[in-house]
């Protein structure tokens, strides 16, 4: 019993790992097949994990209402707007518009979820600003190297700013695709050589903590 | 114009002054807006899933097409929800496992094909450019990402940017200068990133105002000017009210 539950897991981790890192070396049409099915498998997968993630939420909220917690009247909105849709997404079989017309799930996506995304991220633009204006100060060499290279961007996106400077645009776009590219890519292959690290200490069981914890 | 979207226009023009209200401070319509739109984007999440996993990728292959291979991955699925059953729950570490190992497996020479070689391989290009007619060239172009001069300040980036990240070797003496050309870099980049992101939100706010003039319009009913005017009378009555009776101190 033991085995089966701690062995077990890692043994099913090495075996897909060292079968799946293999794939990629065998061009032969049953490999290229097994990498198609097990993506659509992965997907499956993926979707069952959004059943515990969701039913976390539900918890919470059904804890917070049935306790009449403080504000438990926004956790109410919350599971209508959540139901709401669930039940409305179902009336219109998932899709937002048939044969053009818009049905009552693309009216809830078109009307509150579209609004609803766009204001919140929008709003963030003057949280930016004003961060901005109280930690942007040149006060070193660096700093005043991140301002000028935030203003030449910011500037050269905008048709008033290539008004007013006409070489912005010119600038901007160097920046973007030479020296901010060299940094992506140095920070790319740090971070993939981290993946590679990680991925084989896990196919190997040194790394187990995504089996998390519980009774052994 | 169609009812409903009268009715759209008036709710997305309240939600929209709802979530803007929060400029102003934390209050009971923003918290409202807030907790609708975690409601509606998880509902729309689930029903997305739904539609693609369970109908299109489970339900539609094995009944049309009898692929009963596909209940494997729906098996392995439900061993994730034996974690509501405290004692069966180390069950759903063979579903974690798969993921992981398949996930891991595929990930490492993929990256380092992709991610590492192939980035490198763009780093280290040729300084020449043989140019039909002209022979072999230097070019200068600053505009053109794939010049020599480019090429040039391409390598030192990349080079020092990852010198700056290897602690293995203390920064002094050249390692120093190569460590802080590598920090010049890293702010060049911030600095693009911010701007970039700063522009990315104003085309967000542009967005939402056209929408909001669009709905003074009277074919909505003047929808912006009316919610405007009781979104802002109702937050000076929750002033007053909370500034005659101040919340009890804990």
């Amino acid at each position: 019993m033991i085995f089966l539950r701690r062995q077990g897991p890692l043994l099913v981790t090495l075996i897909t790992g060292l079968v799946f890192a293999a794939q990629y070396y065998v061009p032969h049409p049953a490999s290229e097949q097994m990498l198609t099915s097990v993506t659509k498998w992965l997907q499956i997968i993926g979707g069952f994990a959004l059943v515990l993630g969701v039913s976390s939420l539900f918890h919470v909220h059904a804890a917070k209402i049935r306790r009449k917690e403080a504000g438990w009247g926004y956790s109410f909105v919350l599971y209508v707007g959540m139901l709401g849709t669930i039940a409305l997404g179902f009336w219109s079989n998932g899709k937002e518009a048939i044969d053009g017309t818009m049905t009552a799930f693309g009216w809830i996506y078109n009307y509150m979820m579209v609004p609803l995304q766009g204001t919140m991220f929008a709003i963030l633009a003057f949280f930016i600003a004003s961060a901005a204006y109280r930690s942007f100060r040149a006060r070193s060499r660096e700093a005043a190297v991140l301002l000028i290279a935030a203003v030449i961007v910011m500037m050269g996106r905008v048709p008033l700013g290539e008004y007013l400077i006409p070489i912005s645009g010119d600038l901007s776009q160097w920046i973007l695709n030479v020296l901010n590219a060299s940094v992506r890519r140095a920070i790319l292959i740090g971070v993939s050589l981290g993946t590679v690290a990680l991925s084989i200490k896990i196919i190997f069981g040194m790394e187990r903590s995504y089996l998390g914890g519980g009774k052994e | 114009m169609p009812i409903e979207t009268i009715i759209g226009g008036w709710v997305a023009t309240g939600l929209t002054l709802f979530i803007f209200s929060f400029l102003y401070k934390d209050n009971p319509l923003f918290k409202l807006a807030e907790n609708l739109y975690v409601g509606v984007s998880v509902g729309y999440t689930i029903i997305k899933t739904y539609d693609t996993v369970v109908v299109q990728l489970i339900w539609k292959p094995i009944v049309e097409n009898g692929e009963w291979t596909l209940l494997i991955p729906v098996a392995i699925g439900m061993l994730m929800l034996t974690r509501y059953v405290p004692k069966a729950a180390w069950i759903s570490r063979y579903a974690f496992a798969f993921i992981v190992g398949v996930g891991s497996g595929l990930a490492i020479p993929r990256t380092i094909s992709s991610f590492i070689l192939k980035q490198i391989e763009d780093t280290v290009r040729p300084l020449l450019t043989l140019i039909p007619g002209e022979g072999v060239t230097f070019t200068w172009s600053l505009l053109n990402p794939a010049s020599s001069v480019n090429t040039i300040i391409i390598l030192i980036g990349v080079s020092s940017v990852l010198f700056y990240f290897f602690f293995s070797v203390e920064h002094r003496g050249p390692g120093k200068v190569v460590a802080r050309t590598g920090i010049m870099f890293l702010m060049i980049a911030f600095g693009a990133a911010f701007g970039y992101t700063v522009m990315a939100r104003m085309s967000l706010l542009i967005g939402r105002l056209t929408d909001l003039i669009e709905f003074t319009d009277p074919s909505y009913g003047r929808p912006s000017l009316w919610l405007a005017g009781l979104t802002i009378l109702t937050l000076v009555v929750m002033a007053r009210r909370s500034r005659s009776h101040p919340p009890e101190e804990k």
